[in-house]
């Protein structure tokens, strides 16, 4: 706790460095000891300017890491508070999925992320969470990341016959783009329900 | 590990008061007594639809009245937030953040400056936090009541909304008085807040919160055991407290299913702990319940005003970190090292330390999240809001499946969708 190299978050707003280090620590070693090298890195608190642990998985391991750190007591993340993705542009594993996890027994978070290649597909992870469904849509529409089984990959927020991704990072600002007609009623989705 | 199974009835829902049994659910195949029983039908709501709570748009399929299969779509009013959030400096999308959850636009303002503070490490001075608790608790009664107001009204309820818009104004009369504006705030600054208030405004406030108090018993007395109100609501879109933790609810549509969580308390940010509130927490999730928690909820967050304003004192409202602190109009006029710094602050911006940060604040609807990615620049790398609406949308579909066409106006109008949350 000694090298912590963050700028200090005021106390005001909650800083639960000091109040859950060791059971991060713990867990981190949990993790570490049942999966082995799917877990590609760890960054602590206080050694990189985070507020809780970052826990880099190997891509297909990812859904196996997420539902031991749902169902196991010793973790107790059971709630998925936010899915999503960064584009990290000039790495040869572009973009890195985002998974913010939050335990409401010990009322902790924990972040898992997931490098990723431009053109590879990610595990869906509907198995573990049903919300990650429609977060994973927007993860696809924004960014272009594809994922694979997802039983609805269609874009969320876009029109449907937008081209392009507008998250990444080589996306115009001003990309914009008419179209003359509404979309229309999609009844395959419909029936697909 | 997970506390599924703890039961916490903080509100006993006696219902025999009222000539009913506790517990109702209503989920059909088919109704014989439909005169279009076994007829199917497909049906689009929306987006313009004086129902849909903003521009939603719904596809059902419907066998006579209820609903067989039905797909949500949304995006009609997308402004790309987050994508602005890359472009813009720290200081330029505090006016972005309203735009969220316009109906408590207060709260995304304070919780984004929050979460830049964070990052950053800006102490705020003590009366900037009270004041922004002020807000906060003032934008989540005015949230509050509009959705059990909409709600009712969308159920034919008219005169019920009535009572709580007339308090709804003169908040919003309150908030005029601190930033000029009523809807579209921007109240807050990284490091402080637009202005101090205005003299006796804290005054003001406690008066307010006092009446307002008097008007909710009365909007309770009105509505809660009206019979047609009971009969919409009681059983009508059920989600049982496990499908509420798989679809990611938080807030009162959670609290409502029985999960006993609030950030507010849990999780406890800003002054959060010297004041004292409970957390109602009910357990059918189903429409009675989700409105029953927000009616109590509005008289917590009253209580909460009270306390504030009783325990706010004067002093400074912004913080002395030279980085965020806007300069005084006196310096920047009259020296050149004040103009030089005004001319930096709002053209460049200021740097914030490479980091990462997922900051969350129970918000009116649930937890806003604020996920920023700082490489080091005035912009941000990433700017991910996790808004609470996203996750309850999702669970539409799935909660008026079975159900009547009709009460999907209700199941709407009880979990509280804000399409400006949802399309960012």
């Amino acid at each position: 706790m000694d090298t912590d190299i963050r700028t200090p978050i005021p106390t005001v707003y909650g800083d639960q460095t000091k109040k859950f280090h060791d059971v991060w620590v713990s867990q981190v070693e949990l993790l570490k000891q049942k999966f082995g090298n799917a877990i590609e890195e760890v960054r602590m608190p206080v050694e990189y300017p985070t507020d809780v642990p970052i826990v880099y998985v190997a891509k297909d391991s990812i859904v196996a890491v997420l539902s031991a750190l749902r169902n196991d007591p010793s973790f107790g993340y059971n709630f998925l508070a936010d899915l999503s993705c960064t584009d990290e542009t000039p790495n040869e594993k572009r973009f890195e999925m985002v998974y913010q996890l939050f335990s409401h027994s010990r009322f902790n978070r924990i972040r898992v992320k997931v490098r990723v290649r431009e053109g590879e597909k990610v595990p869906t992870v509907i198995p573990v969470w049903i919300s990650a469904n429609w977060a994973e849509r927007e993860v696809y529409d924004m960014f272009g990341v594809e994922f694979l089984n997802h039983p609805d990959l269609r874009r969320i927020l876009m029109d449907h016959r937008w081209e392009g991704h507008p998250l990444r990072k080589d996306y115009p600002l001003r990309g914009y783009q008419v179209f003359p007609s509404p979309e229309p009623i999609d009844l395959d989705v419909l029936e697909r329900q | 590990m997970t506390d599924i199974s703890k039961e916490v009835p903080k509100i006993p829902r006696d219902l025999s008061r009222f000539g009913l049994p506790g517990k109702i659910d209503i989920q059909l195949e088919h109704d014989p007594d439909d005169l279009w029983d076994e007829s199917r039908m497909i049906v689009n709501i929306g987006p313009t639809h004086p129902a849909m709570h903003g521009a939603l748009r719904m596809m059902a399929k419907v066998n006579g009245e209820i609903i067989e299969k039905s797909y949500s779509e949304f995006g009609y009013t997308h402004r790309a937030k987050e994508k602005l959030g890359e472009n813009r400096t720290y200081h330029q999308f505090i006016v972005y953040t309203d735009r969220l959850n316009y109906c408590s636009a207060l709260i995304n303002n304070m919780t984004y400056a929050m979460a830049v503070e964070r990052l950053m490490g800006v102490e705020v001075p003590t009366r900037c936090i009270w004041l922004r608790m002020m807000c906060m608790e003032m934008a989540r009664v005015i949230d509050h009541l509009i959705c059990i107001g909409i709600a009712a009204v969308d159920m034919g309820a008219f005169t019920y909304f009535l009572y709580g818009f007339h308090q709804r104004e003169e908040a919003y009369t309150l908030i005029e008085k601190l930033c000029g504006a009523r809807l579209t705030t921007s109240y807050s600054r990284i490091g402080g807040l637009m202005h101090d208030a205005p003299e006796g405004w804290e005054k003001e406030v406690k008066v307010w919160a006092k009446r307002t108090l008097a008007v909710i018993d009365e909007m309770d007395q009105l509505l809660t055991g009206n019979k047609i109100w009971l009969k919409r609501t009681v059983g009508a879109s059920v989600f049982p407290k496990e499908k509420c933790l798989e679809y990611g609810f938080t807030g009162p549509n959670a609290r409502g299913a029985g999960i006993d969580i609030d950030l507010r308390r849990d999780q406890p940010v800003l002054f959060y702990k010297d004041v004292e509130f409970d957390v109602p927490v009910a357990q059918n999730g189903d429409a009675f319940d989700r409105y029953m928690i927000r009616l109590e909820e509005i008289r917590q967050s009253l209580n909460i005003l009270i306390q504030c304003a009783d325990k706010i004192k004067k002093g400074p409202i912004w913080s002395e970190d030279k980085r965020v602190r806007i300069p005084e109009k006196e310096v920047v006029f009259n020296t050149m090292e004040g103009m030089i710094h005004h001319f930096k602050f709002f053209m460049t911006g200021f740097e914030v330390p490479p980091g990462e940060a997922y900051t969350s604040f129970e918000a009116a609807n649930g937890e806003l999240g604020f996920y920023i990615v700082s490489k080091g620049e005035p912009r941000a790398h990433r700017m991910r809001i996790r808004g609470p609406s996203f996750w309850h949308y999702q669970a539409l579909d799935p909660m008026v499946k079975g159900k009547y066409l009709g009460d999907l106006v209700a199941a709407l109008g009880s979990i509280n969708i804000i399409a400006g949350e949802i399309d960012r």
